[in-house]
C-alpha cells in the first residue's frame, strides 16, 4: 500500500469503507462534513447504503435500526450533532448493538464554533447517553491513527457487541498528511444469532432495552457492566515517549498530545527529564500504565484543548500519588509547543529539579 | 332424556369435519396483552397479524414498536421486533429496510409518538418514499402516561393536561396526519380508517393488506391511520368510546383515501 496525502475526514471515511461498513447514515456538520461527502460517493459506487438523514436524531436512529441486523454500520458527526445523537446512543448501548460513531469535536458550548476542541471528553466518556454505560472510545493523534483506529473500531464493536466511538478534534478531521490506507476487506458474511432477519425457522428475535421489573432490569444492567469491565481490563491503549527516566510526565491525547510531544522533545534537548504519556483509548482510560508511571515520576502535567476534563481521569488513575497539574486552551485556541514548554519548565523548577 | 357417555366421544373428533372460521393468526403470539378492556389496540394488532399471515410475510417481517401503549407490541407479534425511541420508529425502520430491502418493515405508532415527538421522522420517511408501512393509532390522547393532551386531541376535549378542554387559542389544533403526509410525493398510499364497528374494522384490515402490498411492490411509503378508542383515559365505557369515535372523531378526522397513486390501484 502506498502512502498518500489525505485529509483526516476523508481518510476515516475510506478506512471505514475498507473495514467493510455496509451502511452509513449522517447529517452535515462542520468540521466533519467531508466524511459524509466521501461516503455519499463511495458507498453508492460500491452498492452499499448511504443515506443523508433529516437530522442527527434520525441518523442515529437509522444506525440503531440498521445495527439490529448485525451488519457493520456507522455514523459521524461533530459536537452539537453528537448532543442530538445521545438519545439513540443510549438505546444502542441498552440494546447491546455494535456500531461505530465518529465524533470530530469542535468548540462549544452551544453553537460554539467550528474550530478544533477537546471540549467533549466528558460527553463521550461520561455521558454518551442516559443510563449506566460506557462506550469504547478511541482517540487518534494523526491521520494514520485515525485510519487505524477506525478499522479497529469495527472489529471491537463486533467482538464486544458494543458501541465504539472514534473521537478526534477538528484538527485531525481537517488536516492533510501522508498516511497509508488498509486493503479492502470483504464484507462480513456471518449473521449474529440475535440479529433481526425475519423469524424463519426460529422463534422471533427481539431487540429492546425495556425491562420494567427491577430484578430483570438490574440483571440486564449487570450483564452490560460485566462486558464493560471486560473491556476495561483488555482494551486500555496508550503510547509514550521518553518515559524511561522521566521525572515529570506530560499527559495529553489527540492533537494536544501531539503538540505536547514537540514540547517534550524540546525539553529533552534542554536536558529536562520529561516524558510523554498519550492515551489512545479514553474509555477504557489507560489507568494501569499511568499508575505505574505515577510511581516513577514526581509530577504530572495534563495538557488538553479544554478547561480540564481528562485531568479527572488522570487524578483517578494516579490516586494522589503525585501532584497533577493542568494546562489547557479552549474553544478553538490550540496550545503552542512553547506555551507547554514554558509550563513544563515552571513545573520542573517547582519540584526542585535542576537541568 | 338422552344421556351422552363422554368417554365415547373422541376428543377433537367433532372439529375434524368442520371448517375453521376463526383462529389466532400465526403472526400473533400466545401472550396476553396488557391493554385495557375495550381498547382497540387488540383489534389493530389482530388485523395487522391477519394481513401478515394472508400475504405470507410473517417470516420476513420486522415490526418496530413505539413508545406509548404499544411499547410491548413486540411481545404480541410473532415476528422479529425491536423497540424504538419515542417517535423514532420511522428512522429505525429506515435503517432496517435500507440494509434489508427484501424484508417487510412495519412501524406501529400512536398519535403522540407519530404526530408530536416523531413528526419530523414520519414526514421524512413519507417524503423519501421509504418503502415501509406505518400503522398509525389515533385515539386523540396520550394513553401510556395517563391521559394527557395529544397532538390529535379534539378542540374542547378534556384530558389531564387540558382539564378545561383543549383550548385552541393556546394549544392550537389537532394534527391531521393523513392529510399532511398525503402532500408528500414519496407517499404511495395514505388512508384513514376506523375501528369503531365491524364494517369499519373490515375496511381497516383491507387497507392494511393493501399497504403491505404497496411495500412489497416497492411503490413508496404506505400508512394506515386507524381511529381508535381509549376508554380508560376518556373516562368512558368501551361502548361509549366506540360511539364517541363515530360521533366526534370521524367528523373531525374524515375517513377515506388521502393518497393512492395509480400503481396502487393495479395491485
Amino acid at each position: 500500500m502506498t502512502r498518500q496525502m489525505m485529509k483526516g475526514n476523508v481518510a476515516i471515511a475510506e478506512a471505514a469503507v475498507r473495514a467493510g461498513v455496509e451502511a452509513y447514515f449522517g447529517y452535515p456538520i462542520t468540521p466533519q462534513t467531508e466524511l459524509l461527502e466521501h461516503m455519499s460517493t463511495r458507498m453508492i459506487e460500491l452498492e452499499r447504503v448511504f443515506l443523508q438523514a433529516e437530522s442527527e436524531v434520525a441518523a442515529i436512529n437509522m444506525v440503531y435500526g440498521a445495527a439490529c441486523t448485525g451488519k457493520r454500520v456507522m455514523t459521524s458527526s461533530s459536537s452539537p450533532g453528537i448532543s442530538l445523537m445521545q438519545e439513540g446512543m443510549s438505546y444502542i448501548a441498552g440494546s447491546e448493538l455494535p456500531c461505530v460513531i465518529i465524533d470530530i469535536m469542535r468548540g462549544g458550548p452551544g453553537l460554539g464554533n467550528i474550530l478544533p476542541s477537546q471540549g467533549d471528553y466528558f460527553q463521550i466518556t461520561r455521558s454518551a447517553g442516559h443510563g449506566d454505560f460506557r462506550p469504547i472510545v478511541l482517540a487518534p493523534a494523526s491521520v494514520q491513527e485515525a485510519i487505524d483506529f477506525t478499522v479497529e473500531a469495527f472489529d471491537l464493536a463486533d467482538q464486544y457487541r458494543h458501541m465504539v466511538i472514534v473521537v478526534a478534534d477538528g484538527q485531525i478531521g481537517q488536516m492533510m498528511e501522508p498516511a497509508t490506507l488498509p486493503p479492502m476487506q470483504p464484507l462480513k458474511t456471518e449473521i449474529p444469532d440475535w440479529a433481526l432477519t425475519g423469524a424463519k425457522d426460529r422463534p422471533p428475535n427481539i431487540v429492546t432495552s425495556l425491562f420494567l421489573q427491577a430484578p430483570e432490569a438490574e440483571a440486564y444492567n449487570l450483564k452490560l457492566q460485566d462486558r464493560i469491565k471486560l473491556i476495561y481490563e483488555n482494551e486500555q491503549r496508550s503510547t509514550e515517549f521518553a518515559t524511561n527516566d522521566a521525572e515529570l510526565l506530560v499527559v495529553g491525547y489527540g492533537t494536544a498530545g501531539r503538540i505536547a510531544y514537540s514540547a517534550v522533545e524540546e525539553a529533552r534537548q534542554k536536558g529536562l527529564k520529561v516524558g510523554l504519556f498519550r492515551p489512545q483509548s479514553l474509555y477504557p482510560f489507560p489507568d494501569y500504565r499511568l499508575s505505574e508511571l505515577a510511581s516513577q515520576v514526581q509530577s504530572i502535567l495534563v495538557v488538553e484543548m479544554n478547561a480540564g476534563q481528562m485531568v479527572d481521569d488522570v487524578r483517578l488513575a494516579v490516586s494522589g500519588t503525585v501532584p497533577v497539574h493542568f494546562y489547557g486552551r479552549m474553544a478553538g485556541a490550540i496550545p503552542m509547543p512553547d506555551e507547554i514548554l514554558m509550563t513544563l519548565e515552571e513545573q520542573y523548577n517547582q519540584i526542585g529539579l535542576k537541568v | 332424556m338422552t344421556t351422552i357417555d363422554i368417554s365415547q366421544i373422541e376428543t377433537n373428533d367433532h372439529t375434524k369435519h368442520m371448517n375453521v372460521v376463526y383462529e389466532r393468526p400465526q403472526s400473533l403470539t400466545q401472550t396476553h396483552t396488557h391493554y385495557c378492556p375495550g381498547c382497540t389496540h387488540g383489534i389493530a394488532h389482530r388485523i395487522l397479524a391477519e394481513a401478515l399471515d394472508e400475504l405470507g410475510l410473517r417470516e420476513d417481517s420486522i415490526v418496530v414498536s413505539p413508545v406509548g401503549c404499544a411499547v410491548f407490541a413486540y411481545n404480541y407479534f410473532n415476528v422479529d421486533g425491536c423497540e424504538a425511541a419515542h417517535g423514532r420508529a420511522p428512522a429505525m425502520a429506515t435503517g432496517i429496510k435500507r440494509v434489508m430491502p427484501e424484508k417487510t418493515v412495519v412501524t406501529y405508532q400512536g398519535d403522540g409518538d407519530l404526530a408530536s415527538i416523531g413528526a419530523a421522522e414520519i414526514l421524512h420517511v413519507a417524503a423519501r418514499g421509504e418503502k415501509i408501512t406505518t400503522v398509525f393509532i389515533n385515539n386523540a390522547i396520550y394513553g401510556m402516561t395517563g391521559g394527557q393532551m395529544a397532538p390529535t386531541t379534539l378542540p374542547g376535549q378534556k384530558t389531564t393536561s387540558s382539564q378545561a378542554g383543549r383550548d385552541t387559542d393556546t394549544t392550537g389544533f389537532p394534527m391531521k396526519m393523513s392529510e399532511i403526509l398525503s402532500q408528500t410525493e414519496g407517499a404511495a398510499y395514505i388512508v384513514r380508517r376506523s375501528l369503531h364497528d365491524v364494517n369499519n374494522i373490515r375496511k381497516a384490515k383491507k387497507a392494511i393488506v393493501t399497504a403491505l402490498k404497496v411495500q412489497q411492490a416497492g411503490l413508496g411509503f404506505s400508512m394506515v391511520e386507524l381511529l381508535s378508542t381509549c376508554p380508560t383515559n376518556w373516562g368512558m365505557t368501551p361502548e361509549e368510546s366506540l360511539n364517541w369515535v363515530n360521533d366526534n372523531m370521524v367528523p373531525y378526522f374524515p375517513l377515506g383515501d388521502y393518497k393512492v397513486i395509480d400503481a396502487v390501484k393495479e395491485l
